[in-house]
């Protein structure tokens, strides 16, 4: 496993970076864009063909006895939406919400979760050389010199390889909360004082839980707003990845400009019905949440949904599907152009799948991040083609971004 | 470098304690190991075969349940099958009292960290709500029995567990040519075959192929588990003939458990397993990049013993990298907690008696902000070792608020800060810690120093 190797790079270097915390519990200057960029991760391989269904596809009825039953409605003539999106479809009629389909990493073959999210988050064609040392949203961070570490935001309580490396980040859980006292708070400076690790991320506790507690009132602001979204009637229920959400949401319209996070639980060997069903819901929610929360920063905003693998084209014999290939990236937000299903459909046929079981990925979904990049930050191409994304090919531009 | 007491108690064990003398030598902890496991006597969980509510009782009521709807027993069957729920719930509650009580009063450190090791290695999360109590009887029957013993034992008993089968789905899983797959429409599934290659045995850069994947997945086929008879082996789901696993032959006769268990051992022997072992062990123990030799020292002598693992602990606990005064490796949530609770000195019956509210404020709410809820890790790759995953923000805040605000209300009267420094940290504590621990303006504030310490964090 290559993770520690890239963990053990990003801490030597972190420390330096971490030499400016974020110590001042007042909002400091933003990033030179204004549009904002939210990456979620949806562990476990989200089966894409589930999600935006190509019923105008002869063979899936065949491959999918079970999960293919007819309940999905229609959404361009060719796709159909899983109906535990429906909540979503306001959005997809207002062309704020679309899909990427037949798309992924340049992973294959081992269909490994761990490897899998490794390559995803690093952006990188493989996992050899050693090379996975940071994530590639922290790679973005690197070229604009001088961002605040509260430009981005990690939320929740996984560690997002995503967003980890050299530039300075932030990270919090919503549930958190701190309890010292003045007098131990500077004795614990003292305790710290020679351990870098323990140092940085205590002061960074202490430091992000007064800014919080400041910035309570932009909280309630947002509660508030959200009270009065009709979006929200949509939300079914409160739970972890509303929080997150709320929270990513309320930093969004501050000075923050970049949050990730992920959502798991979409490992469907079995009975997926009721797996997508819950997937679903939270990232629903998720979507929904945030664009009430965001108000008009929503119209800036860019949602990306990325997922390690698709799954198995012909479902399993529990009600299921295995790891695949190829699968779909979903997006939202006002600054992307949605109501569109993007991509070439390359068939369920005999013969049109990868490795007889598997959606044939089509397009590197590293190319659509790097245009969406490239459209609402203005990066150049050689950047996103050799900093970003190593190796990978930007090819013509898809038409994500507004 | 040489053994140390001290380094001996925290790194490979649960910590210094007041009350209990560490380990004076590595034969000593060795000589603990391979003896009985007294503190599981003295403080018991039921294994999974042992174990009240199991899945059956619960199946059982909720088809009394069933029968009785619509009749005056009704009631009756609705009132005894939430207890039957209450019941788990609360004996969830009790294996978190017992696991910390363990860990608190053990005189045999070593073994208690192994069996938290090799439960990571084992991870098995509870698929459905009501099974939430049987992680720890799980570990119980599966893996507490063989940390001292063949690993190829313990993973035979992993692989036939019920919460592993359901975990990772085998009960779904049967050969596509087998007798139940021909009428029906159902069919392999190859996930308890991935991971047990991927994380279990060999890593996921061993020498394996996907077609290793598959036939392991067609050689578990059968393997399968209920409510009523746990896991067992239904031969009529058997994908007939033999597999070929990393170029091996099992089974081809009469489908049989014993052809599973014969490639489950012949895959615990493989080379790579071994290395991965090894290389996991350093990792956890020693150090998050380990030191190659020893890797291959631990490896060579587990493949020598059969797969023994008394030998490979004895290589690793030999090395000088083992004994070094840098403490590489950061305590995992639960281990910090616990290290607390033994170094505080909080008696077993208070422990053992600490009510619902007390459990979840001081263990269960605490281990989730620092981003270790009890026994759910997010995959069956269980909890990440690298530090930078625990000493976050976040959960850094967790930590130090853990520090300061709950040993007061374990204790009567917490111990002087002053003498606590030493019963914590050994003889020879950090100066800044020992001037913290003088300068703290009240009792709690200076005993959660010493706990929020890196000193006391690290092992």
């Amino acid at each position: 496993m290559d993770r520690r190797k890239f963990l053990m790079g990003g801490a030597v270097l972190g420390c330096s970076a971490a030499a400016s915390p974020f110590v001042t519990p007042v909002a400091m200057a933003a990033a030179p864009w204004d549009a904002r960029l939210v990456v979620i991760i949806l562990r476990g391989a989200m089966d894409g063909v589930d999600v935006i269904q190509p019923y105008g596809d002869p063979a899936l009825a065949a491959l999918r006895p079970t999960l293919f039953n007819g309940e999905a409605a229609d959404l361009d003539g060719f796709y159909a939406l899983h109906p535990a999106f429906e909540p979503l479809r306001p959005l997809w009629t207002a062309a704020e919400f679309g899909a990427v389909q037949a798309v992924s990493t340049p992973y294959r073959d081992k269909r490994s979760h761990f490897d899998g999210q490794d390559i995803l988050e690093a952006g990188l064609p493989d996992l050899t050389g050693g090379g996975l040392r940071d994530g590639w949203l922290n790679r973005m961070l690197q070229v604009v010199p001088g961002l605040e570490p509260e430009v981005a935001f990690a939320i929740g309580r996984e560690q997002m390889l995503v967003l980890s490396g050299d530039a300075p980040a932030s990270r919090w859980s919503p549930d958190a909360r701190l309890m010292i006292s003045p007098n131990a708070r500077a004795l614990l400076n003292v305790v710290h004082h020679d351990d870098p690790l323990f140092r940085d991320a205590s002061e960074d506790a202490i430091a992000i839980a007064e800014q919080i507690s400041l910035e309570a009132d932009l909280a309630e602001e947002t509660e508030a707003m959200m009270a009065g979204s009709p979006m929200m009637e949509a939300v079914s229920r409160g739970g972890e990845h509303v929080k997150i959400a709320e929270f990513a949401a309320s930093r969004l319209r501050a000075d923050t400009r970049i949050a990730s996070f992920s959502i798991n639980g979409w490992d469907t060997h079995a009975r997926q019905s009721n797996g997508m069903r819950r997937g679903a819901r939270a990232l629903s929610d998720t979507i929904l949440t945030l664009k009430a929360g965001l108000g008009s920063a929503w119209d800036k905003t860019a949602v990306l949904c990325l997922t390690e693998f698709g799954r198995t084209a012909r479902e399993n014999g529990s009600g299921g599907t295995d790891h695949g290939t190829g699968g779909a990236m979903l997006f939202a937000g006002g600054a992307l152009r949605g109501g569109q299903v993007i991509g070439d459909w390359p068939g369920l046929g005999d013969g049109d799948l990868y490795a007889g079981r598997d959606l044939l990925p089509t397009r590197d979904v590293r190319a659509h991040v790097a245009w969406v990049m490239r459209g609402l930050i203005g990066l150049d191409q050689a950047v996103l083609e050799q900093a970003i994304f190593p190796g990978l090919e930007l090819g013509p531009n898809p038409g994500l971004v507004r | 470098m040489p053994f140390d007491p001290t380094i001996a108690a925290i790194r490979f064990g649960m910590g210094l304690s007041p009350t209990i003398a560490p380990p004076v030598s590595v034969a000593d902890m060795l000589v603990r190991l391979a003896g009985p496991d007294t503190i599981a006597a003295e403080i018991p969980i039921p294994t999974y075969t042992d174990v009240y509510p199991s899945p059956l009782d619960y199946r059982d009521a909720t088809r009394a349940l069933r029968a009785a709807q619509g009749t005056d027993a009704e009631e009756a069957a609705d009132t005894h099958r939430q207890q039957v729920r209450q019941d788990g719930h609360q004996l969830l509650l009790t294996h978190i009292r017992s696991d910390l009580t363990r860990a608190a009063h053990t005189q045999d450190g070593f073994r208690e960290r192994l069996a938290r090791f090799w439960a990571d290695h084992f991870t098995a999360r509870p698929t459905k709500g009501i099974d939430r109590h049987l992680v720890s009887p799980y570990i119980e029957e599966a893996i507490r029995p063989h940390v001292a013993g063949n690993f190829a034992d313990m993973l035979v008993a992993v692989v036939g567990s019920p919460m592993m089968i359901w975990f990772l789905d085998q009960h779904q899983s049967m050969g596509p040519n087998s007798p139940a797959a021909r009428g029906g429409d159902r069919g392999l599934n190859e996930n308890l075959a991935r991971e047990l290659l991927e994380l279990h045995t060999l890593g996921v850069g061993g020498a394996y192929r996907q077609t290793d994947v598959r036939e392991l997945a067609e050689l578990l086929t059968g393997i399968s588990a209920n409510a009523q008879r746990g896991g067992y082996f239904r031969p009529e789901r058997a994908e007939p003939g033999a597999e070929r696993v990393l170029g091996v032959d099992y089974g081809g006769g009469e489908p049989s458990i014993e052809d599973v268990n014969a490639g489950l051992r012949g895959i615990a022997m493989h080379p790579d397993t071994a290395r991965h072992l090894a290389r996991k062990l350093v990792v956890h123990f020693i150090s998050p990049t380990p030191d190659v030799d020893l890797v291959e020292a631990m490896a060579a002598r587990y493949l020598e013993n059969g797969g023994v693992l008394m030998g490979m602990y004895e290589v690793m606990l030999g090395h000088e990298g083992a004994w070094s005064p840098d403490a590489l490796k950061v305590k995992q949530p639960f281990d910090f907690i616990a290290s607390s609770v033994r170094a505080l000195g909080v008696p077993r019956g208070k422990i053992m008696t600490a009510g619902q509210r007390v459990i979840r404020r001081s263990v269960q709410i605490p281990m989730t902000v620092m981003g270790q809820t009890w026994q759910r890790p997010v995959g069956p790759d269980g909890w990440p070792e690298e530090e930078e995953n625990w000493i976050t923000p976040q959960g850094m805040a967790g930590r130090i608020t853990w520090s300061m605000q709950v040993p007061q209300n374990l204790l009567d009267r917490l111990p002087d800060p002053r003498e606590f420094v030493f019963t914590a940290l050994g003889p020879t504590p950090p100066e800044a810690v020992l001037f913290a621990a003088n300068a703290a303006e009240t009792v709690s504030d200076g005993v959660g120093l010493v706990l929020a310490s890196a000193a006391f964090q690290r092992r």
